[in-house]
């Protein structure tokens, strides 16, 4: 009996792991290599396929885009918007080290717990409302859409700080350390679970939505109350 | 009861002759007649809710540090009035509430304001002798519009936050209250108009009576205002400024927006072209000049233009107690559908950055959307709106009379 549970347990933590790289290139060979070329060497524009070489973007790139379903787009000048990834979990992990012995920055490991929400609604305001909106709800930029940061993960927040991806400013640590990018995920991820106290949260938008309750809800309501009290008849 | 309460009042002021004319003043019965009312007591929600305010509210631009009960903000340079307002959501009894409420109020006053509008326009209820509470009107809506702007916050020396807070809480709010009173007097002195029925003339009111038919529905009305708004107040989150963070000029907001009835002049500047008036460096009308003043200027020129123009048009110049249908008078109602397709156009596309995002539709498609839909969209009200009146008003008086429509 026991024997065998030790064998299938070895054999379950080993299977992706021997499988890790060899499917990692296999992947990169049939998602990637058309746009970003063979080892990452990118592709030049000019012909229906181009792309930037991954060669020192790391894996912390790596991960980023394709956690968050970026990565693989259809056409190269789309902007790429938050999806679902085609690759499971494990392929997600094997293409992301396979990238990522290209060379270049790993995978960052942000502590949120660490910073304080106080700074990071500070730090946010200053650097990052002015794109994704001060509660993360994103919004319209000249050239594209900030997305919301509802569904980021405290760690590809923490990568997006540092690759700046599309038309994303990138921060270096001297803009901002890693103990400030904590307290921005710390704030993120309240701006995810907002103290609504105030009841409804009707999206965390301001004035758009709060005039649509206005006219719909409570105008609607009260030209319903005077049309049962009113007269009708002429 | 009220027997007893009028002769005291009677044998001390010697108020019976008035009252004798308050308590039976008849009032013509319509649904419609109510929205300027729900306005009324929207206002008075909002007059109630402010007072409660103004005792807790701190009008200073001074920094502080805010070291209260909401952790997100603990420690953080701030105004004291924002601290304060912090303070009044979280520390004061019944604090958020009454916020809340007196923010819903404002901005079901204006809609209520909006309706009420549409229904003296559509009806021709502003034909003479009543012109002149039409013109009283307009400043009531300026100074509404007015009180609302600077109740918002505005940034600037810290004594002129003052000034603007004295604005806001005492000077505008009197204004809107004697405004109001002189528009329900001229009400009162040339009556409430009715719609043309059985028995009822330009000389012969029919409805209810202040006491016993009136009051009690109005007092309904009131509650039912008051209900709506406080429920919304306790159950809707307006202006969360504690998510919002700290004021500061310098960190704007991506889709910052004003209250919604300011929405207007938000999509007038957008909708814009981009010029502006130079004498050689110096500009003399900068752009915002054009949506940001001169269509709001327009729009309320029209609106107190109108009698005048109407009373032109048509040589008109009798006395009208009585209403229109809407659909009887097919040219004023289709213009007035048409200027208002036309502001409401320009409203939506001040929220183009939002449909933008949600939606999907590029900005710059929206932009070249939105012109060509001010040009499409009024004419195609106008002749859609007057041929849907004519069609209702011939097919009314065939009904009517038979006769008639045969001849």
């Amino acid at each position: 009996m026991r024997p065998t549970v030790l064998i299938v347990v070895l054999v379950a933590l080993l299977v992706p792991q021997l499988g890790g790289a060899d499917s990692g290139a296999d992947l990169y060979l049939q998602s990637c290599v058309t746009c970003h070329g063979r080892g990452g060497s990118g592709v030049p524009p000019g012909g229906k396929h181009f792309g930037p070489p991954l060669q020192g973007v790391g894996a912390q790139a790596a991960d980023f885009y394709l956690t968050t379903g970026y990565m693989p787009v259809q056409r190269a000048d789309q902007e790429p918007v938050r999806k679902s990834s085609p690759f499971s979990d494990a392929e997600l992990r094997s293409l992301v080290q396979f990238i990522g012995s290209f060379g270049g920055p790993p995978v960052p490991h942000p502590r949120p717990e660490r910073g304080s929400v106080s700074e990071g609604l500070e730090l946010f305001t200053a650097n990052c409302a002015g794109c994704h909106q001060v509660a993360a709800e994103g919004g319209l930029v000249v050239g594209g859409t900030a997305p919301t940061l509802a569904d980021s993960t405290p760690i590809q927040i923490a990568e997006a700080v540092r690759i700046g991806p599309y038309l994303m400013p990138r921060f270096t640590r001297k803009q901002l350390d890693d103990r400030q990018v904590d307290s921005i995920i710390r704030y993120v991820q309240l701006a995810q679970h907002p103290d609504d106290r105030g009841g409804w949260g009707i999206g965390h938008l301001g004035p758009i939505p709060e005039g649509l309750v206005a006219w719909l809800i409570a105008g609607a309501a009260l030209v319903g109350v005077a049309a049962v009290i009113g007269g009708r008849a002429p | 009861m009220i027997r007893r309460a009028t002769r005291f009042l009677d044998e001390r002021a010697g108020a019976a002759p008035f009252l004798r004319k308050a308590l039976r003043y008849v009032f013509p019965d319509h649904w419609s007649f109510l929205l300027g009312e729900i306005a009324l007591y929207s206002f008075v929600v909002l007059v109630l809710t402010g007072i409660y305010l103004t005792l807790f509210f701190e009008p200073s631009l001074k920094d502080t540090v805010y070291h209260g009960s909401y952790e997100p903000l603990q420690g953080q340079k701030m105004s004291e009035a924002y601290r304060s307002v912090v303070d009044i959501s979280f520390k004061v009894n019944a604090g958020l509430l009454i916020r809340q409420t007196h923010h819903w109020a404002a901005d079901v006053f204006v809609v209520a304001i909006v309706l009420h509008l549409l229904r003296v326009f559509f009806t021709g209820a502003f034909r003479k002798p009543r012109d002149y509470s039409v013109v009283m009107s307009v400043p009531i809506v300026g100074a509404s519009l007015a009180v609302l702007v600077w109740g918002a916050g505005y940034p600037g020396i810290p004594s002129f936050e003052g000034r603007m807070y004295i604005a806001h809480v005492f000077l505008l709010p009197i204004a809107i209250a004697v405004l109001l009173s002189l528009h329900l007097l001229l009400v009162v002195a040339r009556h409430h108009t009715q719609f043309p029925g059985p028995k009822r003339t330009e000389r012969r009111v029919v409805g209810l009576p202040m006491v016993p038919g009136y009051v009690p529905r109005t007092l309904g009305l009131a509650l039912a205002v008051a209900a709506v708004l406080v429920l919304l107040g306790g159950l809707v989150q307006i202006n969360p400024i504690w998510q919002w963070g700290p004021y500061s000029v310098a960190n704007g907001t991506n889709g910052a927006q004003p209250d919604w009835y300011l929405g207007w002049l938000i999509g007038a500047l957008r909708l814009m072209p981009g010029f502006d008036v130079t004498i050689g460096d110096y500009t003399l009308v900068p752009n915002p000049f054009w949506g940001g003043v001169l269509f709001p200027m327009l729009v309320f020129a029209f609106l107190f233009a109108w009698p005048t123009i109407e009373r032109r048009r048509t040589d008109d110049r009798d006395v009208h107690n009585l209403l229109d249908h809407p659909s009887d008078m097919s040219w004023r109602t289709a213009v007035g559908a048409s200027v208002f397709s036309f502001v409401a156009v320009v409203f939506l596309a001040g929220s183009m950055d939002r449909i933008a995002v949600s939606v999907g539709v590029p900005y710059t498609w929206q932009i070249w959307i939105f012109r060509a839909g001010l040009l499409v969209v009024p004419p195609l009200v106008f002749v859609v709106t007057r041929r849907i009146c004519s069609e209702l008003s011939e097919r009314k008086w065939s009904e009517v009379e038979p006769s008639m429509a045969r001849e």
